[in-house]
């Protein structure tokens, strides 16, 4: 069974709790990243005077980085309900198109509530580990991936809203480069080993640095040139480099 | 400042139609050849375009975050663990800025 097949590639049994503690240790590497980003949250959010109540909620029932800081920053500066639905919507909707190709991935088993609870927890890191994973994902998986990081977000924005300073400012500034690190550990293995993820990654950095430095497109929000550099990207991969029937599992 | 807990209400609901709507609505496996590639290739897109040039800003400074990016880029060469090429970078941009 391909599907029984961990990173290592051992053979393993199918086991529940298995799955779970599988996830639940690829997701502590997040959950670490996360802890000084929603920390940065929390504090932001304390500052403008939300109270720290409020910015754990927010970070328990969103679970988005950009979305957050960008809704915050609109609360604070008393923006309307269209405006926050917009923002959410403009600088979220990359979250469609990891939750399509994650749809591709899970278990024809799980039921709808069960893909109801997993679409929630949908973030770009819990995208990237799963969807490189090889063979279908399971909901024990999938849960197990979730939890670490759902903890240490709400832990990270509880901390940064009750402590002014939990770490000496330049260790925490450099702990922001923790979850870029986890994306190149991912990416530049893969891109090794295949010439069209190569090709694809390539693509997709220099369409966003296009969009970072030069003038006249780049005012295009984040969201917008994930979105804009993975279309493009993907589209020329996919006919370039088509993949086989059997080469999709 | 507006009402805290109805922009909560609303940020929160708008992110998870978001999530949820492909994920229930698509449950069989998609046939299409293209689209089946293209979502092959969709984590080293994602991936790409969040890491660069995004990496460069995320430290406050733009040369000791390049350090880090290039010694987290020698480090996933080498095939280090994930956890090892975030400490490792973490700790190079923190020793750049000392110096710096």
């Amino acid at each position: 069974m391909k599907s029984d097949l961990p990173y290592n590639g051992q053979i393993k049994l199918t086991n529940i709790s298995n799955d779970f503690f599988y996830g639940f240790k690829h997701g502590i590497p997040i959950a670490l990243g996360y802890i000084p980003v929603s920390f940065t949250f929390g504090l932001i959010a304390a500052d403008g005077g939300i109270p720290v109540l409020a910015a754990v909620l927010i970070s328990m029932t969103n679970l988005t980085s950009a979305g957050q800081f960008a809704g915050i920053n609109l609360i604070i500066h008393g923006a309307s309900m269209l405006e926050i639905a917009l923002t959410s919507f403009i600088v979220n909707l990359r979250y469609m198109l990891m939750s399509l190709a994650l749809s591709q991935k899970l278990s024809s088993k799980i039921s709808t509530l069960k893909r109801c609870i997993l679409a929630f927890g949908i973030t770009d890191e819990v995208f990237a580990i799963s969807s490189i994973r090889k063979g279908e994902l399971t909901f024990s998986y999938m849960s197990g991936l979730i939890a670490g990081p759902y903890v240490g977000w709400a832990l990270g924005t509880a901390l940064g809203g009750l402590t002014s300073s939990l770490l000496p400012p330049m260790l925490q500034s450099s702990m922001g480069i923790a979850l870029y690190g986890m994306f190149i550990s991912i990416v530049v293995p893969a891109t090794k080993e295949s010439k069209a993820a190569l090709a694809v990654s390539a693509i997709a950095v220099s369409i966003s640095s296009i969009f970072k430095w030069v003038p006249y497109v780049n005012f295009v929000s984040g969201g917008w040139v994930i979105i804009i550099a993975t279309v493009v990207a993907c589209s020329i991969g996919a006919i370039m480099f088509p993949r086989e029937e059997d080469e999709l599992e | 400042m507006s009402n805290v807990y109805s922009g909560l209400i609303v940020m929160a609901l708008v992110t998870y139609m978001i999530r949820v709507i492909p994920m229930v609505a698509v449950k069989g496996k998609l046939k299409s050849r293209f689209i089946q590639s293209f979502l092959y290739y969709m984590p080293y897109a994602v991936l790409g375009a969040m890491t660069f040039p995004g990496i460069l800003y995320s430290s406050g400074n733009v040369l000791a975050s390049a350090v880090g990016g290039v010694f987290a880029l020698f480090l996933a060469y080498n095939n280090q663990s994930m956890m090892k090429v975030a400490l490792g970078s973490i700790i190079a941009v923190y020793l750049c800025q000392r110096l710096l």
